[in-house]
């Protein structure tokens, strides 16, 4: 009887990542190999002002001072460095002016990830940059949203066309000189969104960017900045999908948020790079940093992820709670399967008065997979009355995979309040049996029973993406309870 | 509706179930008794489609389709209901959710629309109002910090929900005062139908004043050894399970 369950098991769908196509077309690339010519190279491409040469020469000069980091749990190969094109950019005929202009392959290529670039189809009314590669391709709603005084562009675009905002924020809250990735990325970053936000304004509609890697044996390193003025409100989503291929591939961005007086930035990413096949080959290897600083009193930043691709995930989304009354939250799902590995969390720095923290950690690890969450809450000297809630949950499907906590707790005020809880589950034979019971086959059970395990961190994102994010929760997680 | 022959079944190399027959028609109530260890809850499981139960031998037809090949789900959706002596917990997932989605599954089998929230709703009041539970419990997750008579009452709530031809109760009795066990035992009283049947897998003479049975039958050492009325539940009462066994021996010799 128990082979015959295995065997169904292994029948079931073995989920195809169904974003693992590749596109057809013409890409411009620079050679394989970094150098200070490869950074003038990308600096050229793009049509840099010489302050932005400059600002990606220093850091390079930097990078090659670092080492790369080994302390996180996870293991992957050696990357070797100059094995990588740093630059790559799809062809396109004429610089677009309107959204005809697209190459339709391009266009066919978001039909099928369900990315509608149509401003016509109003269904979702939500704002997208599409960004293939290294390149932006092209952004929707530009023109509604500058009524209201709201920039909503490529980087590319915002260097050229506001270099006084971009030069004031850019490398303001992850300088160069962070860590190993941030200099790889200042120098190198090819392209990402830019968002501005003016004084007292509520952005009118959600914005979003929708990352997709093409080109095989590339790097991309998307630089993002969102700066909200004062008593402004913006939520912004992050998609993110990438062809099968059997190498891995480097994906290190930078996103930075800056959050003044009374403003309010929700940043939500779904993020679904390919995760290597069964065997744990290939697969996209995310080292993220992402950071945002509440800059003014009373202002709010909240970082909601649902992580289920990619090989090797290595990301803190953090914020520095610097203006008082500040507030800083991050809602987390990580999703690792097959041989996925996740070393992610969050790091909230209270250093106003009466700043506030919370942090929702729910990690899901099934097949031969790692998944580890660290987080660190500090509290500056004269960070008084703060208050941090932290709460890790980590649910194990089957019996050869990992979820492992590393909690670093440091408080040097004592006037604060830091609660933290944790717990560790598996689905067990007797819950899937009782919903079978009841009418409800296994893999509906298994479904029901992880969104109920994630319903907090799910509950937080936008509604458009929510129902997506619960079918890919599902199907990240196929066939892995037996 | 329900006819059992000659069924063996046995877990990890060990026989438990060694020829049941049974027959059960609609409009019935069937009631199980027998010591500990002869195979009633097995005999629940078995015929819920438990996997770690090898059935060895026999056969089962309900409602005129093979039961044993059947999935759990399957069955389920046929219109077979097993209250567990034994409810699991399943943290994040309310009640109300969780019989929704077993609602609509059925419907989907059926060829029916699902229902929809009002529909849903307005169903889930009546039913609540049958084992006296309220909206606070079925928001919360399904069973999680229950008591033990709230867990058998939520049972006896999702079976009210479900509608089910044949409903067996694994013990239901165990672990109830008395004042939760007329509310389950009158929620299962207002669900009998002749359509509709019960098999009560029970201990204890007691339950049986309250879900009073059609016929009564001993499980011992893996086979029916007795069957009778309800005045047989009460001589069992009297006597203890001693007195069959003693008859037993007699017979044999």
């Amino acid at each position: 009887m128990q082979e015959e369950n295995d065997d169904f098991l292994e029948q079931i769908t073995s989920s195809e990542y169904k974003y693992g196509f590749v596109t057809d077309i013409e890409a411009d690339e620079a050679p394989k190999g970094l150098s200070e010519d490869i950074v003038r190279f990308i600096s050229a491409k793009k049509n840099e002002p010489e302050w932005m040469l400059e600002y990606r020469l220093k850091a390079y000069r930097q990078w090659l001072t670092m080492e790369e980091p080994t302390w996180p749990n996870v293991q992957y190969p050696a990357i070797n460095f100059q094995d990588v094109i740093y630059y790559s950019a799809p062809k396109q005929k004429v610089a677009p002016n309107s959204l005809d202009e697209i190459d339709p392959e391009l266009r066919k290529t978001f039909e099928k990830l369900g990315i509608s670039l149509d401003e016509q189809k109003r269904i979702s009314g939500v704002a997208v940059d599409a960004v293939i590669d290294s390149v932006s391709v092209a952004t929707t709603f530009k023109e509604e949203l500058s009524k209201v005084g709201v920039i909503f562009c490529s980087m590319s675009e915002a260097i050229q066309e506001h270099p006084e905002l971009i030069k004031k924020y850019l490398g303001s809250v992850v300088p160069a000189t962070d860590n190993f990735f941030s200099a790889l990325n200042a120098a190198v970053f090819s392209d990402g969104s830019f968002c501005y936000i003016p004084k007292g304004v509520r952005c009118p509609m959600e914005l979003s960017t929708y990352f997709r890697i093409n080109a095989a044996n590339t790097g991309q390193f998307e630089r993002t900045l969102i700066v909200a003025e004062e008593g402004s409100y913006v939520s912004y989503l992050e998609g993110c999908t990438a062809p099968m291929r059997d190498e891995n591939q480097l994906h290190a961005a930078v996103v930075e948020i800056v959050a003044m007086e009374k403003a309010e930035v929700k940043y939500s990413t779904v993020q679904n790079w390919y995760p290597g096949d069964k065997e744990g080959k290939g697969g996209i290897y995310n080292f993220v940093t992402k950071r945002g600083i509440c800059a003014g009193d009373h202002s709010k930043i909240s970082w909601t992820q649902v992580e289920t691709g990619s090989s090797v995930t290595w990301k803190y989304p953090s914020v520095i709670l610097k203006g008082d009354h500040s507030i800083g939250e991050f809602y987390s799902v990580a999703v690792t399967n097959n041989f996925q590995q996740a070393d992610t969390g969050t790091k909230m720095v209270h250093i106003g008065k009466n700043t506030r923290s919370r942090i929702v950690s729910k990690g899901i690890s099934a097949g031969k997979s790692q998944n580890s969450y660290r987080g660190l809450v500090s509290v500056a000297k004269n960070a008084s009355n703060s208050r941090n809630f932290s709460q890790c949950d980590s649910l194990l499907l089957g019996d050869k995979c990992g979820a492992h906590t590393f909690p670093y707790i440091e408080v040097k005020n004592n006037t604060a309040i830091v609660e933290h809880e944790a717990t560790t589950s598996k689905i067990g034979e007797d819950q899937i049996f009782y919903c079978n019971q009841r009418g409800i086959d296994t893999e509906t059970a298994v479904a029901l029973i992880i969104n109920g395990f994630a319903k907090e961190v799910m509950n937080q994102l936008p509604m458009e993406f929510a129902v997506e994010a619960q079918k890919l929760l599902a199907i990240s997680l196929e066939g892995s309870v037996g | 509706m329900l006819k059992i022959e000659n069924l063996q079944a046995r877990i990890e190399e060990k026989e438990i179930l060694k020829g049941i027959n049974l027959e059960i028609k609609p409009g019935e109530i069937h009631a199980i008794m027998g010591p500990n260890g002869s195979g009633k809850s097995t005999l629940a499981s078995v015929l819920a489609g438990r996997e770690d139960y090898e059935v060895t031998g026999g056969s089962v037809d309900f409602l005129g389709k093979d039961l044993l090949e059947m999935s759990p789900e399957d069955r389920a959706k046929e219109g077979l209901f097993l209250a567990f002596q034994y409810p699991v917990e399943i943290p994040g997932v309310s009640t109300t959710n969780f019989i929704k989605t077993a609602v609509n599954e059925k419907r989907k089998y059926l060829g029916q629309e699902p229902l929809d929230a009002a529909q849903f709703l307005k169903t889930m009041k009546e039913k609540m109002k049958l084992v006296e539970i309220d909206q606070s419990l079925l928001s919360r997750s399904l069973n999680e910090g229950f008591s033990g008579g709230e867990k058998k009452r939520n049972e006896i709530f999702q079976m009210a929900m479900l509608e089910p031809k044949l409903a067996i109760l694994d013990e239901t009795d165990s672990g109830l005062d008395i004042d939760a066990l007329r509310i389950v035992a009158n929620g299962v009283n207002q669900l009998r139908s002749k359509d509709n049947a019960f098999l009560v897998v029970t201990h204890y003479q007691r339950l049986l004043d309250y879900i009073v049975p059609d016929f009564v039958h001993v499980l011992y050492k893996g086979k029916i050894v007795r069957s009778g009325t309800k005045e047989l539940a009460l001589e069992l009462e009297e006597k203890g399970y001693d007195f069959i066994k003693a008859e037993l021996e007699k017979e044999t010799v």
